[in-house]
């Protein structure tokens, strides 16, 4: 049952081969197997799940079950649960039982999917390790004493070791992509406003996307759409006409399934910056998809190399505004002894926040502060409009583009916790789709010495049907994502 | 360019984060080593470029300036329920005006 694909789980479910309740505690057995070797999971609520699971099997025993009813989804601790503790990685809310929930959570309960529980992750979703949770790092199923990405790396892990079917995440500058890459999985960061933030606890707003973690891009087109769609509660919600995104997943795989499909290769994704065996296994890929029908093309995006820069002046830029609600009053951690109101909020921001998140709010407040706010905060806002146009031209040549996702595999626990550059350059390929608010997609493309590879397909605004389309083609010949670690019996 | 101890103290104060001397000079070292990074973005020329804010170009929506909320008061409730400290519907901090 736990290799099945969504759908024929959702097909074991509305056949009563297996009833919601039974696969909830299927997994509720997993967890409480092997997650305190992994560390995924911060929150777990039996009753709770189970009670949503009861729910899900009378929904489903009346016929109205949906592509999601009963099945169990691990949602990352960004999301506000009402009634669960939502922590976001962070002891500043180590004690916030949020009394609402997130358009995400919402969207998922509807659909009559379980809540399995709230997976570990960066604080405040800053770092591409898991390593700054305040909740403990979380181990790589595929080697224990790897990182499994960031900063939604406790759902990746989760569903790696199959303690979840699926589950979110959320991406500011590739918090979904690089954690799927990391553990052999599929997952999708939206195009900007596609997934309401409501509820989703801000860390830059004008990046933060929600997305799918799956196993596959069509477990992933599955989750989007549960996900997808306008909230009047998001300012940055977009209006548009729904759409279905496994629309062209169903249709019979003809001997050349992406003739007509155009990729481009920008040479700023092949250089040095890049593991010679991931280049190898994503150069194999592309030798794949002109197999499958697709034509490559030669792009350039030539201000890629600023991408990192302008992304680690806007985002923390933002964050310092964001993270300023945490002050100690209205919710969350506040110190236990203070001289006075500004104490209490110095002392209570110490003592909530871990040192990368400080770090980031110190950059933040710096950049935008009098005298600098020009010379970075503004100049970073136009490398993202010269960030933006490169794809923008690029798009004008190719219908999606293609390149590693992560310039390493997994890297050691450890091994750059000392050192953020060396850290906030293992997003070096995700951080600019972030800046464009375009849709990309990481999926497995192979193995170097036992580690898994990602390759990231880039699309333009909107085309995360298309993304989904070339992602589950490949699949379907190159079944690298369905591999899994052992060890999680 | 690189910053100085005063700076990182400064900055600490403007944004409400208590900070030791020992925290001070390691943050001031690892900011310095970021902002070597930051500083690539300097040699791009950006004149006539319109910054860009958002990912999309879009104008924000606006809404009725009326109460939405069919149950105000039981979410009051709700909220600060999970307050360090209330009182009458009110959140408590140490007295600001002599």
């Amino acid at each position: 049952m736990i290799e099945h694909s969504l759908q024929a789980m959702a097909r074991s479910l509305a056949d009563r081969e297996i009833s919601s309740v039974e696969l909830t505690q299927l997994y509720l057995d997993r967890i409480v197997r092997h997650n305190s070797g992994l560390n995924a999971f911060i929150t777990v609520d039996p009753a709770a799940s189970l009670a949503q699971a009861r729910a899900a099997d009378e929904r489903l025993a009346r016929g109205e079950g949906g592509p999601l009813t009963g099945i169990p989804i691990a949602h990352k601790d960004i999301f506000c649960a009402k009634d669960w503790l939502t922590t976001c990685g962070s002891k500043m809310l180590s004690n916030f039982v949020s009394p609402y929930d997130a358009a995400v959570i919402s969207r998922f309960g509807e659909a009559g999917a379980v809540m399995l529980g709230k997976t570990n992750m960066d604080e405040f979703a800053m770092g591409s390790s898991n390593e700054t949770s305040f909740y403990g790092p979380v181990r790589n199923p595929w080697d224990g004493s790897c990182v499994p990405g960031g900063s939604s790396g406790g759902s990746a892990a989760a569903v790696a070791a199959r303690l979840a079917p699926a589950a979110t995440g959320t991406d500011t500058g590739g918090s979904i992509r690089q954690p799927a890459a990391l553990c052999n999985l599929s997952g999708l960061k939206p195009t900007y406003g596609v997934v309401s933030r409501y509820g989703m606890i801000a860390f830059a707003s004008s990046l933060d996307q929600a997305g799918p973690l799956g196993r596959s891009a069509a477990d992933c087109a599955i989750l989007l759409n549960v996900m997808a769609g306008f909230d009047d509660r998001d300012s940055t919600s977009l209006d548009r006409q729904r759409e279905d995104y496994c629309r062209e997943l169903a249709a019979p795989a003809g001997n050349k399934p992406l003739a007509g499909l155009t990729i481009g290769l920008p040479e700023e994704f092949f250089g040095e910056g890049c593991s010679a065996e991931v280049t190898r296994l994503v150069e194999a890929a592309i030798a794949e998809y002109r197999k499958l029908g697709a034509e490559t093309v030669a792009i350039r995006l030539p201000s890629m190399g600023l991408a990192v820069a302008a992304y680690y002046v806007i985002a923390p830029a933002e964050a310092s505004s964001n993270l300023a609600r945490f002050d100690g009053v209205r919710y969350g951690h506040r110190a236990a002894d203070y001289r006075d109101l500004t104490d209490m909020y110095c002392k209570s921001r110490a003592q909530g926040f871990g040192a990368e998140v400080k770090r980031r709010i110190l950059i933040g407040t710096y950049v935008l502060s009098h005298g600098y706010y020009d010379a970075y905060y503004l100049q970073a806002q136009r490398v993202r409009r010269l960030i933006a146009r490169d794809f923008a031209e690029a798009f004008r040549q190719c219908d999606v583009i293609l390149g590693p996702t992560s310039p390493s595999t997994a890297f050691k626990l450890g091994e750059k916790a000392a050192d953020p550059v060396q850290m906030y350059l293992s997003d070096i390929y995700t951080i600019a789709v972030n800046l464009a608010g375009l849709p990309a997609i990481s999926i497995p493309c192979g193995f170097a010495s036992g580690l898994p590879a990602g390759l990231q397909l880039i699309g333009n605004y909107f085309s995360e049907a298309r993304l989904l389309h070339a992602a589950h083609r490949y699949q379907q010949e190159n079944p690298w994502h369905l591999q899994h670690p052992d060890g999680f019996a | 360019m690189s910053l100085t101890l005063e700076q990182v103290r400064r900055v600490a104060h403007l944004a409400r984060i208590e900070i030791s001397e020992v925290e001070a000079q390691h943050t001031l070292d690892r900011l310095n080593d970021i902002f070597v990074l930051i500083e690539a973005m300097q040699a791009v020329d950006t004149k006539g470029i319109e910054p860009m804010a958002h990912a999309q170009d879009v104008a924000q929506r606006l809404r009725a300036d009326r109460v939405t909320e069919s149950e105000p008061f039981a979410q009051r409730t709700a909220f600060q329920a999970i307050a360090p400290e209330t009182e009458a519907g009110l959140y408590l901090v140490p007295k600001v005006i002599e």
